[in-house]
């Protein structure tokens, strides 16, 4: 019994079938980075047909950024950065073990993430307004181009809709880490979760980063 | 615990240079520069998106292990585009009907 005791001395915070915890951190990570792999390629799929019609439809595809609010996507850009800002930060507070500071950088997070999903319901319903919702109720301004604009708003709506609902993902993601922060979860010897959730947030933020340009910017001087 | 604390100053000299870089393309993007503005728009976003991969998500710091799966992940997109793309811009270059 004596020896059992002594094989099981390890820090609360280390599973026991790992060396030490850097081996312990270093398998999150790639795990979480081999789950961000497969989002990469989740998201490169709609990414590839956005450039495959681009490319067939390029008039058409231009003519549409003059429906895109440019404004409010240019804010909602700002609030993603500034969101991810907030993540890195509480990151760094959760390596520090400053449990207060973590806690309110994450409901920071939290709220900016929201500020975003309403900015962008603002935005579904100004496409509601002006009939750019793909299907039967379908109308565009430019008769020449209704069919293959349509494509566009399509990908428009799946694209950021996708995006969206990674947000709300990531929305439940942070009260969860709130949560566990509150109930003295997190030291600074263990804080993998808001480690690996903040890499998930960062990496939505990068999806937005490329969705911006792709669908607001192009064919703006048109 | 593995990676060292960054400093505070970093994190906001990184978020102020995203901010810029989105002034940047939306300011590119009043401008007529034909096709430039669709790769001046793609350079200034995958500055952007390295920017975070590589300061906020901390892969400057991580073992190359962890790099070599990133680089592998954004490597197969770069297959999927390539294939793709090579399939469909070429499609006219011979006597065929088109699909388009």
């Amino acid at each position: 019994l004596a020896n059992s005791d002594i094989a099981l001395q390890h820090p609360a915070e280390l599973k026991h079938h790992f060396d030490d915890v850097e081996q312990q951190l270093e398998s999150s990570t790639l795990g979480m980075w081999i789950f961000l792999a497969t989002e990469i390629m989740f998201f490169g799929g709609m990414f590839c047909s956005y450039t495959i019609y681009r490319a067939a439809y390029p008039e058409a595809f231009a003519s549409t950024s003059r429906f895109m609010n440019v404004t409010i996507g240019g804010i909602n850009t700002a609030v993603l950065i500034c969101s991810s800002l907030t993540m890195a930060l509480a990151v760094r507070s959760a390596q520090l073990g400053q449990k207060k500071v973590l806690i309110w950088l994450l409901i920071l997070t939290l709220s900016l993430g929201c500020v975003f999903l309403g900015l962008k319901a603002v935005e579904y319903h100004e496409k509601w307004v002006d009939y750019h919702i793909p299907g039967p109720g379908f109308h565009y301004e430019d008769a020449r181009y209704a069919r293959q604009a349509q494509i566009l708003f399509y990908l428009y709506f799946a694209m950021t809709g996708l995006h969206a609902l990674h947000m709300v993902v990531g929305g439940g993601l942070l009260i969860a880490l709130i949560v566990m922060a509150a109930r003295n979860r997190f030291s600074a010897a263990w804080y993998t979760p808001v480690d690996m959730i903040g890499l998930y947030w960062h990496f939505v933020d990068i999806v937005w980063i490329f969705l911006f340009p792709l669908l607001y910017l192009i064919g703006h001087t048109k | 615990m593995s990676h060292p604390v960054v400093p505070i100053k970093v994190y906001v000299a990184v978020f102020l240079m995203l901010i810029a870089l989105t002034l940047t393309t939306v300011a590119v993007s009043k401008v007529e520069l034909g096709e430039y503005n669709f790769v001046v728009a793609m350079t200034i976003a995958v500055v952007k998106g390295t920017l975070v991969v590589l300061f906020f998500m901390h892969v400057r710091q991580s073992s190359a292990m962890t790099k070599l799966f990133v680089a592998a992940g954004f490597f197969w997109m770069a297959i999927l585009f390539v294939f793709t793309m090579s399939d469909y811009l070429s499609r006219g270059w011979l006597p065929a009907p088109g699909w388009w």
